[in-house]
């Protein structure tokens, strides 16, 4: 385990020396993500503004819900985007070197790429977070805070669990399902307003299918001390993140069956 | 004008055969209008107050808009970054063409090949199931044909500067985030400019980015009036010009310190 953590580290340390090969690049990028947060949460302060309210949410609540979706987010993608490229790595072959080596694939997959901009995304959603929960009127607690931490961790795992799933069916169809981005990129998006405001066939997919709800609307139910419309019981809310470890666990798996069932496609 | 014709057509017919990219960014699409018409439905479900646009106006809205997704400038041609990072952009400088033409010509076909595969279907579902409301009228529906048109030189214009921004960063990621960043907030994609602060409209309005998707939209539902097209048509070519005429300046200065890459 000590080792495959070094060696994902060595892995990164390369990924990031060539990211600042193209300094200037790198630099606008960062702040590009910075930004484009930055204005998707202007346009949700704009809603607001006009409207007042969201079904009995005001701005600073959906503001954590927001903060905690983000860094999730922009976790999985730092840590976990090597599997966005991963197609590319099937049609030309070059999953046959991963294989001989005596690593984990998922280490190895995980490890080709760390993109470092992902940092303004990141900042922002802290950002957001941390003006979310002083103006909300929350009664902080370890107790609250801890759970906050275990929701952004269920999400991180959550979402690298998606992008490993996305790369996994690569092993079938040879290329990148576009489709996937739907919850990974739509999930976030969808996560980021409160879960009631949504139809019951949407809400019902975002719990059972893609368990987005347990690692952002539940806790965030706890944490801001409301009761749900929906009904859940307050005890849920604070164990619902583990469902995000738990997804992550699958997805793993799944990978597994996916490697065994890999044929190369040479060129 | 005929090799810029040719170059445009061969662009156009390779982008559709990408017909599985077509499916798979038209049920992006179909599902981003969902979460965007749900969180619309829910605001004008919390709020009685007057707003500017009503409910059935914003829906309608939202689905072209999504519709005409393709149409925001994405960003550099991706051939062409690739052409510079590996240095065979110095046979395009070798072509005895007019360089910003056939750049300009590129980024044409693709516009009008992705936004056109994708706008079709998405017509239909919307119109048929989601609530997407035909043209209160034929001079609205008129309107909107040409300032769509406007939109689309608009976009080749802006994509086009973006393209020739690669001459100097190289990868060309920077840039090609920036430019859809600032067309997503102020195009009207992400929130219809008339739902914005009252008192940021006057710089929504000066801005080039409502040319995009706001202006055509909003004559589509009636929301502003047929009257006003000319005044807003030359708003769009008056943009399209100065980011035409920036472009020439950038490339022409580009192409002279150009290192090419590779060998």
């Amino acid at each position: 385990m000590r080792d495959a953590i070094r060696l994902y580290g060595r892995y990164i340390g390369i990924s990031i020396r060539g990211q600042m090969q193209y300094r200037a690049s790198f630099a606008m990028q960062a702040a590009a993500f910075f930004l484009v947060t930055i204005i998707e949460f202007c346009a949700i302060w704009a809603l607001f503004d006009r409207f007042g309210s969201l079904r009995g949410w005001t701005l600073p609540e959906v503001a954590v819900l927001y903060g905690m979706v983000h860094i999730a987010f922009a976790l999985a993608e730092g840590v976990a985007r090597g599997f966005d490229v991963f197609p590319q790595m099937v049609r030309g072959g070059d999953f046959d070197r991963l294989l001989l080596r005596p690593r984990s694939t998922a280490l190895q997959v995980a490890g080709q790429e760390m993109q470092l901009m992902r940092l303004g995304r990141l900042l922002q959603g802290l950002a957001v977070l941390l003006w979310g929960a002083a103006s909300a009127g929350i009664a902080w607690t370890a107790a609250r805070i801890g759970l906050l931490i275990a929701a952004i961790a269920g999400g991180a795992c959550l979402f690298s669990g998606l992008f490993v799933l996305q790369a996994t069916l690569a092993f079938w169809t040879i290329e990148t399902l576009e489709i996937v981005n739907t919850v990974t990129y739509g999930g976030t998006e969808t996560a980021q307003f409160p879960l009631s405001i949504y139809r019951p066939w949407f809400r019902r997919f975002f719990t059972l299918v893609v368990p987005l709800a347990c690692v952002s609307y539940f806790p965030a139910h706890a944490i801001l001390g409301r009761p749900d419309p929906l009904g859940t019981p307050p005890a849920w809310h604070w164990v619902s993140p583990a469902v995000g470890v738990g997804f992550l666990a699958v997805s793993l798996r799944i990978w597994q069956v996916g490697v065994r069932h890999y044929r190369s496609t040479g060129s | 004008m005929t090799p810029y014709w040719a170059v445009a057509s061969a662009c156009f017919r390779v982008l559709l055969q990408y017909r599985a990219a077509a499916a798979a960014g038209f049920g992006t699409q179909l599902f981003w209008g969902l979460i965007r018409v749900m969180v619309f439905d829910a605001f004008y479900r919390s709020s009685g107050a007057p707003q500017p646009m009503s409910y059935p106006q914003v829906v309608t809205y939202v689905w072209i808009s999504q519709a005409l997704f393709a149409l925001l400038p994405l960003g550099p041609d991706a051939d062409v970054r690739a052409m510079v990072r590996t240095g065979t952009v110095a046979y395009e400088l070798l072509r005895p063409l007019d360089l910003y033409a056939l750049w300009y010509s590129r980024a044409l076909a693709q516009r009008t090949a992705t936004a056109g595969m994708r706008a079709v279907p998405m017509f239909l579902v919307a119109g048929c199931f989601l609530g997407l409301q035909p043209p209160p009228t034929w001079t609205c529906a008129a309107a909107w044909a040409v300032t769509t048109a406007g939109a689309v030189l608009l976009v080749c214009a802006v994509s086009t500067l973006a393209t020739i921004s690669v001459l100097w960063t190289i990868s060309g990621e920077g840039i090609s985030r920036m430019l859809p960043i600032l067309a997503f907030l102020f195009s009207g994609i992400m929130l219809p400019i008339p739902l914005f602060p009252d008192w940021a409209q006057p710089l929504l309005n000066f801005l080039p980015f409502r040319g995009i998707l706001d202006t055509p939209l909003r004559l589509y539902i009636g929301h502003l009036p047929p009257g006003q097209v000319f005044g807003l048509l030359a708003h769009q070519l008056a943009w399209t010009a100065a980011f035409v005429a920036l472009g020439r300046w950038v490339l022409a200065r580009g192409a002279r310190r150009l290192t090419v890459q590779g060998g």
